[in-house]
């Protein structure tokens, strides 16, 4: 397929006041083969096109959670995605196997620091435990779950450190979206943030 | 003289009908090409027009008067505080360094004999209103700050005229005063005339109370007639009843005008009254551009022409000089400062005024005043030809342009607004209240003069006219908003709106109000993007509200009367296209019950294709 091969979905019920996340899609955006959702933009009243979503999610091969992390978890209208997108029999259960073999790369922008997510930090838990309802949702429709994007501590960083994060962003989509095969799996670690450096 | 009005109507218009798109194409301005229509049907060409150029000339001075009206209307009483510094600092040393500049010129260069040279000096300090003003807007740069400082040092001078106007008789020294009465007082005014400084206070105190607590009642009845010509006759009487009543006060009409004009900004009925008066400004400063042309004196020219050119090219450097060295006092940039300068450098048509004053008081004689008086319109008819220059040569060596930059916001004459909203009743004030909530003040126009009246009490920005009308629009800033929502709830209207928006303003995003399916279509057809039936929302949600009583679940419904409000929409794109296909003539309500049928045929499709798989329907496995 030639047709662009990621489907960025962006969530964030106020976008208007992060500068973290205007950063990050401003160096999307200069990736070619990748489609920029603002779901909140397209659905202000949390009514997901089901058929439109299910229809760009076939097109494409690598699919982008891009939202922060609000009470350890991702906002409400993605979640609303994920119950009305998946459908049984479509994304899992019996039949469902239309998203089998794409890969999902999620991408976190947080307040808290990595150390704070650490066993002994405050926050007692790390990134990945935090996500691991959305690798099993993954998992359980045959997707392959990379190891996620981290921007952590977004309201204290500077513009500098927020533009390399963004270089790095831009790196991983292109190699996604290039298909680039030594892109590592899920369990070569913790986060691509490591492996992917600017 | 029946015959000779006609006449002269016809010579005055058509010279300005063929000169003027000619000058434009060639880019120098209407100006310009009034004044040289008039030299072509002048008595030295054509001979069209004789003598009575004169008396033409003095009768369209009163375009200039409108003018400043309309320069009033558009500079409220704040905005005008806010540049008191700038008219009385810029404009009071212009007026003073000029003339000091002048008079040893004229004393010694011109023999003149000292009063008079003062007199003549004074005169010669004064711009052209009527052309730099008509310039400014021409070429858009009434808002640049040369366009504004401009701006302040014509009002200084348009304020100036009376005081010397007044002083001039008291130069002429011994001279006999020849008073010449123009047209006498109603007996009522009689006993006034001995106490100038009473019927002064008195006049201007009149015009205030007129402007601010009078006319807008006045114009409120008037509305309320719905006869559009009385309107305009409204604002014509208002404009010449306030400056024949300062004339008479000793105070000039323009600076009645004007003041009546600021009065006035703040009024519900400023966009009206604008729209009614430009035609008239514009129509009689043709005329006077075109008469100034035709009473050129090309004898007194032609008599000494190395006197006259030198005598022009004297006075209109020393002019220059003067308000270039105000404008880098001022922190103007090069370019502007350039354009300043040169923009004012002509002697205007108050110096016309104020010699014949001289004139009248013996302080000049007629060879003199004759000569004098072609330096002016020579200089008048030079000033269109310097800033052509200055746009085409000169102008772009300075890369900066300060256009559209608002460096000084404290005399900025009034923002422009992104957002019109036309008619304001339930649904326009609604949207209205809503886009004020979210801080978007939007320029509103109304046509139910009462509505406006309690709405502006309220505090809503509301201008009364009828806002399918282009010049109305026009005034309203449809050239520079971004977005234009009809909320007129006549379909007719709102289709000859489209039109009229599609035509003039193609960049406005219209978004407009439909009645029903019916008019709906009918904007579609025109290409309209943004078209809101008005009852397709409440309809959807009231039907919400009783299946919820019904017992469906509120969330189910919502989202449910979401889905079906996208398919209503998709569905009326579709049809809209369909119904061109019908080929026979079906009668309204005929179409309408077809329509009917056909939507609820879709409606059933819309239930089979759209069953709700979200959260998992499958009742729970009963535990036994």
């Amino acid at each position: 397929m030639h047709s662009p091969s990621v489907l960025l979905l962006f969530f964030h019920p106020r976008y208007e006041d992060s500068q973290a996340n205007k950063v990050l899609l401003e160096h999307a955006r200069t990736v070619e083969r990748v489609t920029i959702k603002d779901m909140y933009e397209l659905y202000p009243l949390f009514d997901v096109d089901v058929m439109r979503e299910k229809a760009d999610l076939l097109k494409h091969s690598v699919v982008v959670w891009q939202h922060p992390l609000y009470w350890y978890n991702c906002p409400p209208l993605m979640k609303q995605w994920l119950d009305l997108v998946l459908e049984y029999g479509w994304a899992y259960g019996k039949g469902g196997d239309k998203l089998a073999g794409k890969r999902v790369l999620q991408v976190i922008t947080s307040g808290g620091s990595m150390e704070a997510y650490q066993q002994h930090g405050r926050n007692r838990y790390t990134h990945r435990e935090f996500l691991r309802p959305f690798e099993q949702t993954a998992q359980l429709c045959q997707m392959r779950y990379l190891p996620p994007f981290i921007v952590p501590g977004v309201n204290s960083m500077s513009a500098d450190q927020l533009d390399a994060y963004g270089l790095q962003y831009a790196n991983i989509l292109s190699a996604l979206a290039q298909g680039d095969a030594s892109y590592p799996a899920s369990d070569a670690c913790h986060y691509i943030n490591e492996i992917y450096t600017v | 003289m029946e015959g000779n009005f006609l006449q002269d109507a016809l010579i005055y218009l058509g010279a300005g009908i063929v000169c003027v798109p000619i000058a434009k194409r060639l880019g120098i301005g209407s100006v310009l090409g009034y004044l040289i229509g008039g030299i072509i049907v002048g008595p030295y060409v054509l001979g069209l027009v004789g003598k009575e150029g004169v008396k033409v000339m003095h009768a369209s001075e009163f375009g200039v008067v409108m003018m400043l009206f309309l320069i009033g209307l558009e500079l409220n009483p704040q905005a005008f505080w806010r540049m008191r510094r700038i008219i009385l600092g810029m404009g009071g040393l212009q007026m003073v360094l000029t003339s000091l500049l002048l008079l040893p010129v004229l004393w010694y260069g011109f023999a003149l004999p000292l009063n008079t040279a003062i007199g003549v000096s004074l005169a010669f300090a004064m711009s052209s209103t009527a052309i730099v003003l008509q310039t400014l807007k021409e070429k858009n740069l009434d808002k640049t700050n040369a366009g504004r400082s401009a701006f302040a040092v014509l009002l200084f001078q348009d304020v100036a005229v009376i005081p010397l106007l007044a002083l001039l008789p008291l130069l002429a020294v011994g001279g006999h005063v020849a008073h010449t009465e123009e047209g006498s007082f109603p007996p009522v005014f009689g006993v006034l005339q001995d106490y100038p400084t009473l019927m002064l206070v008195l006049a201007v105190g009149f015009v205030y109370v007129l402007s601010r607590f009078l006319v807008g009642p006045l114009l409120h009845v008037i509305a309320k007639s719905h006869t559009q010509e009385l309107f305009t006759a409204t604002a014509l009487f208002v404009v010449i009843g306030v400056s024949w009543l300062m004339e008479k006060a000793g105070i000039s009409a323009a600076l009645g005008a004007f003041m009546a004009g600021v009065l006035l900004a703040n009024s519900a009925f400023r966009h009206e009254l604008e729209v009614n008066i430009v035609p008239f400004k514009g129509i009689l400063l043709g005329i006077f551009f075109t008469a100034v042309g035709a009473t050129i004196n090309f004898t007194v020219i032609l008599g000494n022409p190395l006197r006259i050119v030198v005598a022009v090219l004297i006075v209109m450097a020393i002019k220059a000089l003067v308000l270039a060295i105000l404008a880098r006092l001022w922190g103007l940039k090069n370019d502007q400062n350039i354009l300043f300068a040169l923009l004012l450098s002509q002697v205007g048509e108050f110096a016309f005024v104020l010699l014949a004053a001289a004139w009248q008081a013996n302080l000049i004689d007629v060879i003199n005043l004759d000569f004098f008086k072609a330096v002016v319109t020579l200089s008048m008819l030079i000033s269109p030809v310097l800033l052509y220059v200055n746009e085409r040569y000169i102008d772009p060596y300075f890369g900066v342009k300060e256009r559209d930059v608002p460096t000084a916001p404290a005399d900025v004459m009034e923002e422009r607004r992104e957002v019109i909203l036309t008619g304001f009743g339930h649904f326009g004030s609604t949207l209205g209240r809503f886009l004020r909530a979210n801080g978007v003040e939007a320029t509103i126009l109304e046509h139910d003069s009462d509505r406006v009246q309690l709405l502006r009490k309220m505090g809503f920005k509301v201008f009364y006219g009828d806002g399918t009308r282009l010049d109305l629009l026009e005034s309203a800033g449809a050239t520079k908003a971004r977005i234009l929502i009809s909320a007129i709830d006549v379909p007719e209207k709102n289709l000859e709106l489209a039109d009229l928006v599609k035509k003039h303003f193609p960049h406005l995003e219209f978004y407009v109000r439909a009645q029903n399916r019916y008019d709906a279509y009918e904007l579609i057809d025109k290409g309209i993007a943004h078209v809101y039936r008005e009852s397709l929302y409440t309809s959807v949600f009231m039907g919400v509200d009783v299946l919820s009583a019904l017992g469906h679940r509120k969330y189910t419904m919502f989202r449910k009367a979401l889905e079906f409000i996208r398919y209503d929409e998709k569905s009326l794109h579709r049809l809209a296209k369909l119904r061109h296909h019908q080929e026979t003539y079906i009668a309204q309500a005929r179409e309408e019950i077809e329509v009917q049928e056909r939507l609820l045929k879709q409606d059933a499709r819309f239930a089979d294709l759209r069953s709700d798989h979200a959260w998992d329907k499958t009742p729970l496995v009963r535990q036994d």
